[in-house]
């Protein structure tokens, strides 16, 4: 067989992501890969894998996301590692039953005797413009209410490590790699090679006036927008990287330090993952000014056409607005 | 068959009978909390197959697992003991009858979802296969589970990649109060056919037949030929559901119940063994069972704080659900 390309390299989170998967395939024979369009790469995330692995473990499947997901499950119950990747978060919503009543309850309801450690590796969340409603929504939030233990890195660096650690943990893992960061140069790959505990977030940028929590493709709009209006306000960034489980010892510290926070998340408003944050602020920190949200709208469907799609997801005038309320500006 | 076959097909058998008889007078009495879906009727089908199986092999199973457990060699008194809510039972007391699981006999869990089995088999299989090894697996499931999209699609990966996984449908004709030839259009067989599979049907109240034909299937696995389906035709004496008991609520004809106890697998089989033997048999049972409504009635419950134990298999620290 003729080898199958790499990923562009200018293609920094996506290279990462298949860096991330050459490294742990290489470490572990238990590791595998199934999916659709995994032998020819077609997110590119999963470029070269084939020609280097070999199909015992790059794994094509049919378009049967119920039964190659629960596929997953008995595979990892019998002692293996999968990573099965969806090219369209919206699947998600097609394997709910077989991750989150599956999946995720065997270890509890056998009183600890079976693992279920697979990887749901979902290549592009979040709006891709232009895709209309079937493939722009972002479930992150659905799975971290089930339980799900959920990763949504917003760097390459993230990404590379905390594959790697979602790979080698003993529960079922979901990572939500977004769109707009798979398609882009503006961050290039690190090149990095360090393991990312899950349930860790970083403090991307010290400040004193206010904390902005921003989730994945907003990591970069946040540290923007702090720049932005560093003349003015000195603003903390904090990436939680895993969303479930949350690191809440690292946003108190953050908060009762700062006093405000604004959270940028592209979930939808009720019930999504900013709602919980700010719950969880309200009941448990310092606060000095209400919080505020930046999120897509309550159930939004988005729209095809691109001026419509982009008023319904969140961005950098959105954020500097919650900013200055919540600073009185 | 060996007339020590026989026997041991017999015992196991009337074991899942007593087991069931005595927990559906548990279920009735509020003592089995949830309530349990009898398998009485249908033992042939679990202790046929299951006949044909090492303890490397796997299983999936369903609501209505409590005789394929036990087929596979599940000790009696532990599975009690998970039906009670107990510490002692396989799972410490968190799965109950539609989750009972023994990993270290193959046994991938009884499954609450019907027909959510097969794709989990399919996965364990090709693990089997992917390490070389001559494991098998065999994945239960009723009737009904014939109408669920994932089941089907579980057929066609196995079939793809010629995975070692037989395929049992039992067809006991009710899909909880849906009378199969209202439910499933065509034929269980002739589907399964159109994936490519070898299937059989069976008489699924003659133990001795589905022991045979199972034995066949499983070894054609074995062999590396690829799954097979083999459709057992059963009948529960029982409704879907312990509730039902309860609550008197009969969805069949009494006529029709009563032509299928006639042909009742134990007693047909005792026929054939000779009252001897068969009251010795039945007398240890009897004494088994006896002694597993002791032991799980004497076996320590859960802590309370305990309750979301084992839900990670790390170390990861939940919040409370509430937050004073």
């Amino acid at each position: 067989m003729s080898e199958l390309p790499s990923p562009p390299p200018d293609l920094g989170y996506t290279h990462a992501l298949n860096r991330a998967l050459h490294a742990e395939m290489a470490a572990d024979d238990d590791v595998f890969l199934l999916g659709e369009d995994v032998r020819v790469g077609a997110s590119g995330v999963t470029s070269g894998l084939m020609p280097k692995f070999g199909p015992e473990r790059v794994l094509d499947t049919p378009l049967s996301e119920q039964g190659f997901t629960s596929f997953g499950t008995g595979a990892a119950m019998a002692g293996k590692r999968p990573v099965i990747e969806f090219q369209i978060s919206s699947l998600i919503y097609l394997v709910f039953e077989q991750i989150v009543n599956q999946a995720h309850k065997f270890s509890l309801m056998t009183g600890g005797q079976i693992q279920v450690p697979v990887t749901y590796l979902v290549s592009g969340s979040g709006s891709r413009f232009g895709w209309a409603g079937q493939h722009s929504d972002n479930p992150y939030s659905l799975l971290a209410h089930a339980g799900i233990k959920t990763v949504v890195p917003g760097r390459p660096a993230d990404a590379y490590g905390l594959l790697r650690s979602a790979i080698r943990d003993p529960d079922p893992v979901a990572m939500f790699a977004p769109s707009s960061l798979l398609g882009s140069t503006d961050v290039p790959d690190s090149g990095e090679e360090e393991i990312v505990p899950l349930g860790e977030a970083n403090v991307l940028r010290e400040g004193g006036d206010l904390t902005i929590v921003a989730v994945g493709q907003h990591v970069g709009t946040a540290l923007e927008v702090a720049e932005s209006l560093s003349d003015r306000v000195d603003l903390e960034v904090v990436d939680p990287r895993t969303v479930y489980p949350f690191d809440w010892d690292c946003l108190r510290k953050s908060v009762n330090k700062t006093g405000r926070l604004v959270v940028i998340d592209d979930s939808n408003r009720m019930c999504g993952l900013g709602a919980e944050i700010i719950a969880t602020a309200a009941e448990e920190f310092d606060l000095l000014a209400p919080p505020k949200r930046v999120c897509r709208p309550d159930g939004t469907v988005i729209p095809y056409a691109l001026a419509l799609d982009k008023e319904l997801v969140p961005g950098p005038e959105q954020l500097t607005k919650s900013i200055s309320a919540a600073l009185n500006l | 068959m060996t007339r020590e076959h026989q026997l041991a097909l017999y015992r196991s058998m009337k074991l899942i009978r007593e087991f069931e008889e005595r927990c559906l007078e548990m279920a009735i009495a509020g003592e089995i909390v949830g309530g349990m879906h009898p398998y009485i009727g249908q033992e042939a089908v679990a202790v046929g197959v299951c006949s044909n199986l090492t303890e490397r092999d796997f299983i999936t199973s369903t609501h209505r697992g409590h005789g394929h457990v036990l087929a596979k060699g599940a000790e009696s008194r532990r599975l009690l003991a998970e039906l009670l809510g107990t510490l002692e039972g396989f799972n410490k007391g968190r799965g109950g009858s539609m989750h009972a699981a023994d990993m270290r006999l193959g046994i991938l869990g009884a499954n609450g979802i019907v027909g959510a089995g097969g794709a989990i088999a399919a996965g364990a299989a090709w693990t089997a296969k992917a390490r070389g090894n001559s494991e098998v697996v065999v994945s239960f499931f009723g009737d009904g589970a014939m109408s669920q999209g994932v089941l089907l699609e579980a057929f066609n990966l196995a079939a793809i990649w010629s995975l070692p996984v037989l395929f049992v449908c039992e067809n006991n004709m009710y899909a909880t109060s849906l009378r199969c030839d209202s439910g499933l259009a065509g034929n269980a067989a002739r589907r399964a056919e159109g994936f490519g599979m070898v299937a059989r049907t069976v008489d699924g109240m003659d133990v001795e037949s589905v022991a045979g034909v199972a034995g066949e299937l499983i070894e054609r696995c074995r062999d590396g030929a690829g799954p097979a389906f083999l459709e057992c035709l059963t009948y529960r004496f029982f409704g879907h559901h312990s509730v039902l008991e309860q609550l008197g609520v009969e969805f069949r004809d009494p006529d029709e119940v009563a032509t299928w106890r006639k042909r009742d697998p134990i007693v047909s089989l005792g026929e054939r063994l000779g009252d001897d033997a068969v009251a010795e048999i039945d007398a240890a049972v009897k004494n088994e069972i006896d002694e597993a409504v002791e032991f799980a009635k004497n076996a320590a419950s859960p802590e309370p704080k305990d309750a979301l134990m084992y839900l990670y298999s790390g170390t990861a620290a939940v919040r409370p659900g509430v937050v004073l």
